[in-house]
């Protein structure tokens, strides 16, 4: 089976070596689990796997092409989640989940995805009502929404997607990436050992940022 | 395409509404420069017609400013941009949404209020329709710049005294020709060339601002 193929990755930063030396494979259908301190490169390698920063050197692969920029991305219509919840106050929350699906051409079964992260009946809120926990489900939401177009397998990039959920909404998260590994798409999860990695476990592998990387 | 541009300028619309607090300011701010102007002349009627026309495109400029500041500061800190980055579309198009979103909160505003500030300095009435044609080509030349040095002081230190610091300049052209458009009709002259001069000025600006915008929004991503 073909496998998006990370080789000898290096990221520096205003000067400084973030990582050297990441290599690693990720299979579709399988969830890749990214450990490591912080400060170890998690975010960057998540950020330069989804086209937003160049590496210094090294390539990611699939097959017998290399990609180098964003154009080549789109091929994997990667869906990157970051820290922050890009979520606008002054819309609803409908407008909000809306606004994303149109960007991105996702569906619209916007109901269906707030129903799941438990925030349907505040849909018709100002996302200014949200706590922080529910703005983090709003931004979740939007992978209940992913329809790969291509025919290449989707790739779902979440950093840390689990900080300040309850285990409710941890539950439906790792029950979305699983669902989508299963139709063979692909997910890189940077985590820090919580309960997501334990319901994440048997469909998951591991790869950590550690020291030598550095 | 152009459904995503539509979106994402409604989405900016709307939101600016939302806070209507900076859009009446910027046309607060608008009235109360040009009433300071005319407090430091006096009230010798000659000089006001005089310095009217300069006086209603320099206070249309520092206006301008005055909302560029915080056009992309949210979507960057908020992760929006990012997004927006990795969407379908094409950063360039980001970049011309939000100038027209820019100008459809401020230029319109500034539009509307040319005639009321005509007024204020005594200006004659066949001023009128030049000074809003002036204005109706010259506001989307001070948006497209302006978004550009938003971009380009994104994410900065100090960034509120660095943007006017880089588009000002860029401003000087819009500001000569037009104010040449008002006084050569106050003095009885044809002013065609300089509305031409305008639109040229707005089809490059066109060009090219959305463009180097773009490419100024990717080095704050990256």
């Amino acid at each position: 089976m073909q496998s998006l193929k990370i080789k000898n990755l290096e990221c520096n930063r205003n000067g400084r070596s973030i990582f050297t030396g990441i290599s690693f494979d990720v299979t579709p259908g399988r969830i890749l689990l990214l450990s490591g301190k912080n400060g170890s490169g998690k975010t960057s390698l998540l950020r330069i796997l989804a086209g937003l920063m160049p590496p210094k050197a090294g390539s990611i692969v699939w097959g017998d092409k290399k990609f180098t920029d964003k154009r080549d991305r789109e091929l994997f219509s990667p869906l990157y989640i970051g820290h922050s919840n890009p979520v606008k106050l002054g819309l609803t929350v409908r407008e909000n989940l809306i606004f994303w699906a149109k960007i991105f051409g996702h569906g619209l079964n916007v109901d269906a995805a707030l129903e799941q992260f438990g925030i349907r009946n505040h849909s018709e809120l100002p996302a200014s009502y949200l706590s922080e926990g529910q703005k983090r489900r709003l931004t979740l939401a939007r992978l209940a929404l992913d329809q790969p177009v291509s025919t290449l397998p989707s790739l779902w990039l979440l950093d840390e997607p689990a900080w300040g959920l309850d285990p409710e909404a941890v539950k439906t998260l790792s029950n979305l990436a699983i669902d989508h590994v299963k139709n063979q798409g692909m997910v890189i999860i940077s985590t820090h050992g919580n309960n997501l990695d334990e319901l994440l476990a048997l469909n998951s592998d591991r790869y950590s940022l550690t020291e030598n990387n550095c | 395409m152009l459904n995503r541009i539509g979106l994402l300028i409604i989405k900016d619309v709307k939101l600016a509404l939302q806070g209507a607090s900076d859009t009446g300011m910027t046309f607060v701010f608008l009235l109360l420069a040009c009433t300071l102007f005319q407090f430091s002349i006096g009230p010798d009627q000659t000089l006001l017609i005089k310095v009217g026309g300069g006086v209603i495109w320099v206070v249309a400029l520092l206006a301008t400013i005055l909302s560029l500041e915080r056009l992309f500061i949210t979507d960057f800190e908020d992760g929006t941009l990012e997004q927006y980055f990795l969407s379908p579309m094409s950063l360039v198009f980001f970049a011309l949404a939000k100038a027209i979103s820019h100008w459809l909160t401020t230029g319109l505003l500034v539009i509307i209020s040319a005639p009321i500030i005509a007024l204020l300095y005594s200006l004659p009435n066949e001023v009128f329709l030049p000074l809003f044609l002036s204005m109706v080509i010259g506001t989307p030349i001070l948006s497209l710049i302006g978004t550009l040095g938003a971009a380009l002081t994104l994410g900065a230190k100090r960034s509120g005294v660095l943007m006017p610091l880089i588009i000002l300049p860029l401003y000087i052209p819009v500001l000569i020709f037009g104010t040449l458009v008002i006084y050569n009709v106050m003095y009885g002259h044809n002013y065609n060339s300089f509305l031409i001069v305008l639109i040229g000025l707005l089809l490059l600006s066109l060009a090219l601002a959305p463009w180097a915008t773009a490419c100024a929004l990717r080095q704050a991503i990256e």
